[in-house]
This record gives C-alpha cells, sequence and structure tokens, in this order.
C-alpha cells in the first residue's frame, strides 16, 4: 500500500477521533482545562483517565468530527496554550506517578498571529525539553496525522506507536511539493516519495509498533480499532512501569540520540 | 560508475551555475552594497567596516560563520569538532548529495554549522555557529548530531555553550529524521542544564521553524541582534491564513523582545562585550548544581 492510499484512509471523514476513542479506551475520564496562564486550547485535551485500573494522564490533539467541533478544536491545530496545557498536565502527572499517553492527530501547529505573539516555537521546544525529562512513563500513539514539530512537540516519549494507517512527516506532503518543487499539486508524489508510512517509521527506527487497524481502516469499525489500542496499552504500559526511572529517562533520551543519517 | 560520470556531467552543468552578469553597465558587484530591507545603497568598504551592518535602517546583514567567529571568538582560541561530518540521502531525495558538494565546493562547509570550543574575552565556553549559506542552514541529522555532541561535551567538561542560531527550519530532503533532530537537540540541551550549566542563545537573522522550535528558544539567556527575524512559522503561511498583510515589524527581534521571548537585543558591536560580561557574571557558579 503507498502512502498515498493510507493518506486517502487517514482522511476519510468518519475516521474516528479521539472523542470516539475516549469511552472505549477508558473506563473512566475526566476533562481537565487549561494552561494557567492564558487560556483553553480547544485542539489539545486533556484529562485522567483509567485503563485497566490504572489512571493514566491524557494528552491528546483533537480533530472535528463535524464542523463544529472543528472550529472548537480548530482542526486540530494548536496553539501555543496547547502544548503549556500539555506540559503542566504532564507535570501534574510527574507528581502523582500516573503514566502519560500522547495523541497525535494534528496537521501541524497553528501558523497564525496570535500563535506568534504568544511564542509557538517556545512552546514546542519548551515541551520537548520538558517530556523528555519527565520523569514517569510516556507512551505515545499517532492516530492519523502526524505533522511536523506540532505533532513531535507530543511525541516525545518512551515507545512510539503508529495506527496502520497513519503517517508522521516533517511537512505536510503538499507543503513539501510546494517548498521543494514549487508545485502544490504533486501532493501525490510528495506523499510516496518521503518515507512517512508507519512502515517506513520503523524501519528509521522512530516508531517501534504499529497498532493493526480493521480492513479498510479504522472507520470501518472504530470499536474493534479502539479495542486494538488498548490491548496495546494494556500490554505496553506495565511493562514501562517497572523500568527504574534514571533507566527509563537513559531510554528516552538514545531513542531520539540515535536517529540520524551521516559519516564521519 | 557510468552513473557518477554522469552525475558529475550533471553537476558541472546544472543550475547550480553562477548567474552571469547581465546588462552593459559593469559595476563591480562588490564595490557596493544594497541593503535588502531599507533598499539604500552604500559603498562595500564601509558597510564591512560597520560589520555589515546597514547604517540607515540598522539591518545586521548575515554573517558567515567564519566572520561571525572572527567577530566574537578570541583569536586563535577556536579548537573546532567533528569536521568532517557529512549528511547521508535517507529519503534518497534527487539531487540532494550534489547539492551537499555544490554547496561544499562553494562556501567550505560540510553542512550548516560549525562547532568547538574557545574563549570569548578570556572566558572558555562551547560555541555553535549557524551559516545560511549553507541551505538556509536547515537543520538535517548533522546539524542535529553537532548540537547535540556540542551540548554533551560542554556537559562532560562543565562548560557553557553560546549558539548563534540562524535556519529557516527543518531540512526537508531529509524527512522525518531531520523532525527527529529536534527532539534530539533539546534532551541535549536538557541534560547540559540540569547540570547547572549556562546555555547562551544568540538569536541572527533568520531564525525560524524547527530550530525556533528547538534549541534556540531554550538558552538560560537570549540574546538577539536588532531587526533579526524570529519566528515559528513562515510570514508567508500566515499570510495565507488569515488572509491579510502583516505589519512590517511582525516577528522581528523587536517583536520577540516585547512578547517575552528574548532577553535582549545586543547590537553587532556589543555582542563579543555582552556575552563575554554574562560568562563571567557565571564562572563562579556554572555547574555548582552537578556537584550537589
Amino acid at each position: 500500500m503507498t502512502a498515498w492510499e493510507h493518506l486517502q484512509i487517514v482522511r476519510e471523514k468518519n475516521r474516528p477521533t479521539i472523542r470516539d476513542y475516549l469511552p472505549l479506551l477508558f473506563e473512566e475520564f475526566v476533562e481537565l482545562h487549561g494552561d494557567r496562564l492564558y487560556g483553553d486550547d480547544g485542539a489539545i485535551l486533556g484529562g485522567i483517565g483509567r485503563v485497566g485500573g490504572q489512571p493514566v494522564t491524557v494528552i491528546a490533539q483533537v480533530k472535528g468530527r463535524d464542523l463544529k467541533e472543528n472550529q472548537q478544536s480548530n482542526f486540530a491545530m494548536p496553539h501555543p496554550e496547547g502544548y503549556r496545557k500539555a506540559q503542566r498536565l504532564a507535570r501534574q502527572a510527574e507528581k502523582f506517578h500516573r503514566p502519560v499517553l500522547c495523541f497525535i492527530d494534528t496537521p501541524g501547529a497553528y501558523c497564525g498571529v496570535g500563535a506568534e505573539e504568544r511564542g509557538q516555537g517556545e512552546a514546542i521546544a519548551r515541551s520537548m525539553m520538558e517530556f523528555m525529562e519527565l520523569k514517569t512513563p510516556v507512551l505515545s500513539i499517532v492516530l492519523g496525522e502526524g505533522g511536523s514539530g506540532g505533532a513531535l512537540a507530543l511525541g516525545v516519549c518512551d515507545q512510539l506507536a503508529m495506527m496502520e494507517h497513519a503517517l508522521y512527516s516533517v511537512i505536510s506532503p503538499r507543503g513539501f511539493a510546494s517548498i521543494l518543487w514549487k508545485d502544490a499539486s504533486k501532493e501525490q508524489e510528495a506523499a510516496n516519495l518521503m518515507r512517512i508510512t508507519a512502515e517506513d517509521l520503523v524501519r528509521f527506527g522512530v516508531a517501534e509498533t504499529i497498532i493493526p487497524e480493521p480492513a479498510g481502516g479504522a472507520h470501518m469499525d472504530p470499536e474493534k480499532a479502539a479495542g486494538n489500542i488498548r490491548a496495546y496499552i494494556l500490554e505496553t504500559l506495565p511493562k514501562y512501569m517497572q523500568i527504574p526511572i534514571a533507566k527509563l529517562l537513559e531510554n528516552r533520551y538514545d531513542k531520539f540520540r540515535k536517529v540520524g543519517a551521516f559519516t564521519e | 560508475m557510468l552513473q557518477d560520470l554522469f552525475s558529475k556531467v550533471k553537476l558541472r552543468t546544472s543550475s547550480y551555475e553562477r548567474p552571469r552578469r547581465q546588462g552593459k553597465m559593469e559595476i563591480p558587484k562588490d564595490l557596493m552594497y544594497k541593503c535588502p530591507r531599507c533598499g539604500k545603497v552604500i559603498f562595500m568598504e564601509e558597510f564591512v567596516q560597520s560589520n555589515k551592518v546597514c547604517p540607515y535602517c540598522e539591518y545586521h546583514a548575515r554573517l558567515t560563520a567564519q566572520e561571525r567567529i572572527h567577530l566574537v571568538v578570541d583569536n586563535f582560541t577556536l579548537l573546532k569538532y567533528d569536521k568532517g561530518m557529512k549528511s547521508q540521502n535517507p529519503i534518497q531525495f534527487e539531487g540532494y548529495p550534489e547539492k551537499l558538494y555544490y554547496l561544499h565546493r562553494k562556501t567550505g562547509l560540510r553542512d550548516a554549522i560549525i562547532t568547538g570550543e574557545c574563549t570569548i574575552m578570556g572566558q572558555r565556553c562551547c560555541i555553535g555557529v549557524m551559516d545560511t549559506r549553507f541551505m538556509m542552514a536547515s537543520m538535517g541529522s548533522v546539524v542535529g548530531e553537532k548540537v547535540t555532541r556540542l551540548f554533551e561535551r560542554a556537559t562532560e567538561k562543565k562548560l557553557p555553550v553560546v549558539l548563534f542560531t540562524a535556519s529557516g527550519g527543518a531540512r526537508m530532503q531529509e524527512g522525518i529524521l531531520s523532525l527527529m533532530q529536534m527532539a534530539k537537540t533539546a534532551g541535549a540541551v536538557a541534560r547540559h542544564s540540569r547540570a547547572g550549566l549556562l546555555y547562551i542563545t544568540v538569536l541572527t537573522d533568520p531564525t525560524t521553524g524547527g530550530v525556533t522550535a528547538s534549541f534556540a528558544s531554550l538558552g538560560d539567556i537570549i540574546l538577539a541582534e536588532p531587526k533579526t527575524l524570529i519566528g515559528f512559522a513562515g510570514r508567508r503561511v500566515i499570510e495565507g491564513t488569515i488572509k491579510q498583510r502583516l505589519p512590517e515589524d511582525f516577528q522581528s527581534a523587536e517583536f520577540a523582545l516585547q512578547h517575552g521571548f528574548v532577553d535582549r537585543i545586543v547590537p553587532r558591536d556589543q555582542l563579543r562585550r555582552t556575552i563575554g560580561q554574562l560568562l563571567r557574571l557565571h564562572s563562579q557558579t556554572s555547574g555548582k548544581e552537578a556537584d550537589q
């Protein structure tokens, strides 16, 4: 299956979002709002849930299922306050020794005047730095689109899983085509060239696991897709909770440390 | 082998050739300098003598890494790290190795950053200087690895880091590996910081994208040169989103200062002294945390 074909599935109108998954993944969930600095960003949802009896902090990018939801969640494009909310909830998780689950599903961080005024770059950079040192296990799962730094801000983790059709890239295929070839219509060609599928990322050592989707994609059977995600979490989380924190952080650093293609 | 031969021929005849001079007026190219910001023209000699700062609008023109080092680092004290490191072509992007080779021939650099160890006003530190001539100093595997090693060595040697940033962002030609350099460098900064060591960032024109969203924004002290472009998203991208023109000073160093993301704007001729002073102010305390 080509990256372009995966992309069509990810763009499927009925593809489940975190709001669909929440009740299917967690026995209970309490949403928490705000970054305590400026506001509450609808593009990043946060809260505390319970999975297999274990309390966890949940941080997730929110795609809307209709126009109204998308207006509230800004089409899953976070502002700086979204990332600062994520940082706050991550620190809270650390304080109460709760693991963190991050769900990535964004075309990218929002590009706008307010976002620049409030330091989009700083917010993303700080998130990565804080997550790198966070003294509790962090698992990240790319649900659909993992777009650029806006995705990576929730992607500094102990293990990265990709949904079978999910994509993760440095820039959208459209952006890639328009910047490098000055032709946005070459989106399909770019998608297939960029190596952005789950399999590519496992090969690069960026992702560790692929979570299978029902035949045709998660939208064909959201409950089954959720079941697979839940099974992955239940299997993986206990492993990481047993690792001593110093070792956990050492491994997390090394996971990113080793990525790169160069010669000397 | 045959392919190698063709790629060399292609390189020789490709569009990377210098544009030929056009028109009849043969003004020597390096006699005058036209400021890209205010459009005024001055004598090159005058421009160079003022450290490449436009006397009319104070635009601090981009320096090569060598020029920057000459301006800030104590003479003959720089020991370079990882000089021979160069990128591979992880997503097999057509023309990328040729471009790297061409830029190496043109600039003498292997990639967009020089790192090393030096003294500034007698204060020992680790230093990194980015150079926009090399693919707009975009961050790929080499920039990411060199910055990471810089912080790791500084942590080991208990030295402060002074980093001159300039970048168009992540290097798209290296795909997802470029993106991961953001996390990698942020992690290295975190460890250096945890060891109680000082990190001074100097934002120079232009600092944008994935570099703004990683190590450039994580300094204990963030300085910027006047009029520097500092931002996350590209101006045109934002204008496209909001469908209106942005004010002239949007994403300038002054804008960043006003919104609280820069500690000080320092004109180029005072940069060396200011950095030296800040290093000296930390020379008794730096690295103490780690010993406790």
